[in-house]
């Protein structure tokens, strides 16, 4: 169970609060008008920010001061997922051990996810090499072998058309569902929150609401949200 | 969290270690001297000269780098590569091999001034002040094209597509695109050379001028060497880091251009306009191509015959010389490395500026400085190899900053959050994200600080070593009338220069 | 392994030998060069000392001007006549205890402490293929028109520099900065060194340069070259020695001792003219290589005593100041 605890962040004009209780294994969308601070929950959540006050409790363990390695998380952000320099095994491998020493069975562990997500064979190339979807993929094969119990997902694949997307989200749900992870996905297209989600966070006027159930809050918006979607 | 911070610490402690370096050297020369000691009318007018000099220096090279960059930006001809890179040149040529070129073309007896005389024409003088500022420009006018020549090419070529669309005259192209491009990048050109310029020694030292033209550094020299004056040397040397300080107070607000380093083949750029504007261009580019590297030719000329002569002695001398600048090079990495990531983790400014602190040091106060607090831990001998390259390694590191500073930024801006949340860090972080990204910048921040030693004759001469580096020997052939000897040596120093500047540089590219 | 190996024969300091015996000497830099007398002086010396002799080379006077008592020196090696008494002032050098009262010097020698080995005068030097009628006195050379050359070395950057400011203020006293006036058009640029003057002259640049009567036998002994030539001036021309001294706080007097003694030789003298392009301070003229002896000598040698060298430095440096800054 991840909680926000009466969490405040400030930061010159822009404030975000959140007081959250999220189930183990639940799917959020998260959504809410440019600026509305989205990425900013998820970065509180994520360990990139620190918040002014409150705590982010994971199974009542507070993690609020921990690394963001250290945390039971794996982030999917907007851009900059892969080491352009690294190959594509080596970018999967860091998701096991940062310093890439990996015993056999590690490595026959990567090759296995690279299988599951269709790119076996590509395991030497770099990022360059392969299309945008495949990219996507690699990522997403890091999260599968990393198997944390969090997984935060900032727009990471806005850029790709729609069969792709569609693809790609079908894969996460494969791979949520594999390791009854807990889903925080960002994203500005309320297609995708009703495909995936159940539950939707929407952050508007300085603050995470409380997940409502994504379908209703969609057909009848509140009206910010509403000034947003169109 | 901890490998963090002590990333963050170890930016501080180079930091504050540069700064203890440039400013406690500067208090142990005043301590030995008993206190600093008052100015004369002498070393007020060096003080003024130093100022004139620098902005003339500093106003000529950015006037001139101009066109220059223009027509680089604007014209594709075969070689052109090849050419910028060659224009960069002079900014890493030993001083000495520099003055020996500038004097064999544009001296009294050079290659000009015969063609002059041939056509009944009046012969121009380089020395006195004219020198100084001729070869002040002949150093940095590379410096200013690169820098300006990164503007042009910064410029999106969509907007130059956009004008060409609209019809634009190249009057318009200067008015609406290249104009505030130059307006923002113009500034801070001026005040590096302007600061490059400020501490300038050899260059005054060798076309000399007399007292029209002596420089602080050149006025530190006397108080040391002749009048043994430390007080007065100690008093300089703070006067020249208060004019530098200044000089960065006053233009807070310029920004030196970034990306130093970067590439300069963008590949795509604006196509120049046709017409009377083509040759122009062409005898701008060749212009510049002839002032900047017909010098190095009359050099090469005269010295690449000698080279099979040296003696076993120089050649050890240059291999000293080599090992020396590579340990700098790669201590120069290393310091730079440290502070641009703390930089780039969004340190205090004061990291960013004590980085710069050595641009501004006098290298004497900083030799005898160091002198005085060494002298009863170690025998001078010892300290002289390991002093001098350590020093050159601190003076390198204000231009490999320049370059290493935007690509440590993007580093932390692109693959920060990534790497912070594969929990990379430590040595692996290191390995397999920093060095392999920031490889370009720092190749060539290493070649330029190998090069910057090796043409270093530095502080040398007060430690004094029984194993003289190969400027040193250079100055000694000299010394015992063998100047072609010294051509030759300093055909050798060039090259040696040159070479580890391209090995460097080239090393930072193998992976890219 | 290997460049490892290599960096570290290059960067490592010459052993001392068994011997436990060092005596350290500092010198001015071109002496220890292989060009200089430095490794003829090692291996002579070495070779009936019994000890190991160590050159340090670098800014000498500076340097022990800093380290006081505490330097390592044992002897110093290449100081100039007209720097002797900020040199003296310091306490820090024991008496040379030689005989000079029959030095082969153009002037007499009385000074304990600094002990001339060779010596010289300062002469501006022309290449008569270029200059083909040299000025005959100082005074032609200060009526020359001005577009004869000449480049010079800075007074307080070079003991050569500040010989000319002696020299200028021996012959025309109290009319110097008349002097100064008349050649200052002339005087292509001021040098901070002898070398780069020395070099633009060899260059072409320049019709004449500051430089020392014997420059013309480097070029006559080791080029064929007989177009250098020194103007030899009626007016006279100014002494210039370099002195050798004993450090009072040496740890090795008798070495030192040995070394002050044996400077003065026929062994060592004999060694001077060709090494350092200089006369011999104590030796006969019929022992001279018959290059020296060739050279035209003025009629004329100037010198101030330490106390007037002193004394006029800064009153004649100040008129040189006013001279080229105009």
């Amino acid at each position: 169970m991840l909680e926000l605890r009466d969490i405040a962040f400030r930061q010159d004009d822009f404030s975000l609060c959140a007081d959250l209780t999220l189930p183990k294994g639940g799917r959020f969308a998260v959504i809410g008008a440019s600026g509305s601070g989205k990425s900013t929950l998820l970065s509180l959540i994520g360990g990139f920010l620190f918040p002014d006050q409150g705590k982010v409790m994971w199974n009542g363990q507070d993690i609020t001061g921990m690394a963001p390695g250290d945390r039971p998380i794996s982030t999917l952000f907007q851009h900059h997922n892969l080491f352009p320099h690294l190959t594509i095994r080596q970018n999967i491998g860091m998701g096991l051990r940062p310093d890439l020493r990996l015993d056999t069975s590690q490595r026959n562990r990567v090759a296995q996810v690279l299988d599951q997500v269709g790119l076996s064979g590509m395991g030497d190339r770099r990022p360059a090499a392969l299309s945008g979807g495949q990219q996507s993929r690699v990522a997403l094969a890091r999260v599968l072998l990393r198997a944390r119990p969090i997984l935060l997902l900032d727009e990471p694949f806005a850029a790709l058309g729609p069969a792709l997307k569609a693809e790609m989200l079908s894969l996460l749900n494969d791979i949520a569902d594999g390791t009854e992870a807990t889903v925080l996905m960002v994203t500005h297209d309320p297609q995708d929150a009703r495909v995936f989600s159940p539950q939707t966070i929407l952050v508007e006027d300085g603050r995470a609401h409380a997940p409502r159930d994504t379908a209703p809050l969609l057909d009848d918006p509140p009206p910010g949200l509403r000034a947003y979607l169109g | 969290m901890a490998a963090r911070l002590r990333g963050v610490i170890a930016g501080r402690i180079v930091a504050a270690g540069l700064g203890a370096l440039i400013l406690g050297t500067l208090a142990a020369v005043a301590w030995q001297a008993g206190g600093l000691s008052g100015l004369g009318e002498w070393d007020w007018r060096a003080v003024r000269f130093t100022i004139w000099q620098a902005a003339l220096s500093a106003t000529l090279s950015a006037a001139l780098a101009v066109p220059v960059a223009r027509a680089l930006a604007r014209r594709r001809f075969r070689g052109r590569g090849l050419l910028v890179t060659l224009l960069g040149a002079p900014f890493i040529l030993p001083v000495i091999v520099a003055i020996m070129g500038l004097i064999s073309v544009f001296g009294r007896n050079g290659a000009l001034n015969e063609g002059l005389r041939a056509l009944g024409l009046p012969e121009i003088g380089i020395y006195g002040w004219q020198g100084v500022i001729l070869a002040h420009v002949f150093f940095n006018l590379p410096l200013s094209v690169r820098l300006i020549l990164q503007g042009w090419q910064a410029i999106p070529s969509e907007r130059f597509r956009l004008a060409s669309s609209l019809g634009f005259a190249p009057a318009d192209i200067a008015r609406h695109l290249e104009r505030p491009m130059l307006r923002a990048a113009l500034p801070g050109v001026w005040l590096a050379v302007f600061l490059v310029c400020l501490t300038s020694f050899t260059v005054a030292l060798a076309l000399g001028g007399g007292p029209r033209a002596t420089t602080v550094e050149l006025a530190i020299y006397q108080a040391f060497r002749f009048d043994f004056d430390l007080g007065r040397a100690a008093t300089l040397g703070l006067v020249q880091i208060g004019l530098c300080i200044a000089a960065m107070l006053a233009a807070r607000w310029i920004a030196i251009p970034a990306g130093f380093g970067a590439g300069m083949d963008a590949g795509q750029g604006p196509t120049g306009p046709r017409g009377w504007r083509v040759a122009a261009d062409a005898a701008v580019i060749a212009l510049a191509a002839g002032f900047l590297l017909w010098p190095l030719a009359a050099v090469m000329a005269v010295g690449v015959p000698r080279l099979p002569m040296l003696q076993a002695d120089i050649w050890w001398a240059a291999g000293r010389s080599v090992v020396m600048a590579v340990i700098s090079a790669l201590l120069a990495v290393m310091l730079c490395l440290t502070l641009a990531l703390t930089i780039a983790r969004g340190a205090g400014r004061w990291i960013e500026a004590a980085g710069m602190l050595p641009l501004i040091a006098s290298p004497l106060v900083l030799g005898t400085g160091l002198f005085i607090l060494l002298r009863d831990m170690a025998g001078p001998q010892q300290m002289a190899l390991p002093v001098t390259v350590a020093i050159n390694a601190a003076m390198a590191l204000p231009f490999g900053l320049r370059a290493l500073i935007p690509a440590a930024r993007s580093l932390q801006d692109d693959y920060g959050q990534l790497a912070a949340s594969l929990d990379l860090r430590g040595w692996a972080r290191l390995r397999y994200l920093t060095l392999p990204r920031l490889a370009r910048p720092l190749g060539f921040a290493g070649g330029l600080a190998a090069a910057l030693a090796m043409g270093d004759l530095g502080v040398i001469t007060l430690f004094a070593s029984d194993q003289p580096t190969l400027p040193l020997k250079l100055y000694q052939l000299m010394n015992s009338y063998r100047m072609a000897d010294a051509a030759g040596a300093a055909v050798l120093l060039m090259a040696l220069s040159f070479g580890l500047f391209w090995v460097f540089d080239k090393g930072g590219r193998l992976d890219a | 392994m290997k460049p490892l190996l290599i960096a570290t024969a290059l960067l490592a300091a010459t052993p001392a030998l068994a011997q436990d015996r060092v005596l350290t000497v500092y010198a001015s830099d071109y002496i220890a060069s292989e060009w200089g007398p430095g490794p003829k002086i090692k291996s002579e010396f070495e070779a009936f000392c019994d000890c190991t002799l160590d050159f340090v080379t670098g800014d000498i006077l500076p340097r022990l001007l800093m380290e006081g008592e505490g330097t390592d020196a044992d002897i110093v090696f290449g100081l100039n006549t007209d720097v002797t008494a900020r040199a003296r002032a310091s306490g820090l050098f024991a008496p040379h205890g030689q005989d000079t009262s029959d030095m082969s010097l153009p002037v007499e020698w009385t000074d304990d402490i600094f002990l001339p080995y060779n010596w010289g005068e300062t002469a501006f030097v022309y290449d008569n293929t270029r200059l083909e009628n040299p000025p005959a006195s100082f005074q032609e050379l200060l009526d020359a028109p001005d577009d004869l050359k000449i480049v010079i070395q800075d007074p307080r950057s070079s003991i050569s520099g500040l010989a000319l400011l002696l020299w200028v203020k021996q012959v025309y006293g109290d009319d110097a900065p008349d002097a100064w006036a008349k050649l200052a058009p002339k005087v292509l640029t001021v040098t901070r060194g002898w070398s780069e003057s020395y070099g633009m002259f060899t260059d072409g640049e320049a019709d004449m340069v500051l430089s020392y009567t014997t420059s013309p036998a480097y070029h006559i002994a080791a080029e064929d070259d007989l177009t250098k030539k020194a103007a030899i001036f009626p007016e006279g021309h100014y002494f210039m020695a370099e002195l050798a001294a004993q450090v009072a706080s040496t740890d090795q007097p008798e070495l030192a001792q040995q070394f002050m003694d044996w400077i003065l030789t026929p062994e060592f003298q004999k060694t001077i003219p060709l090494a350092n392009w200089s006369l011999p301070a104590k030796l006969p003229q019929d022992d001279w290589p018959q290059v020296m002896r060739d050279l035209p000598r003025p009629d004329k040698t100037l010198f101030y005593s330490e106390d007037e060298a002193e004394a006029l430095r800064q009153p004649a440096l100040d008129e040189w100041l006013r001279a080229f800054a105009g």
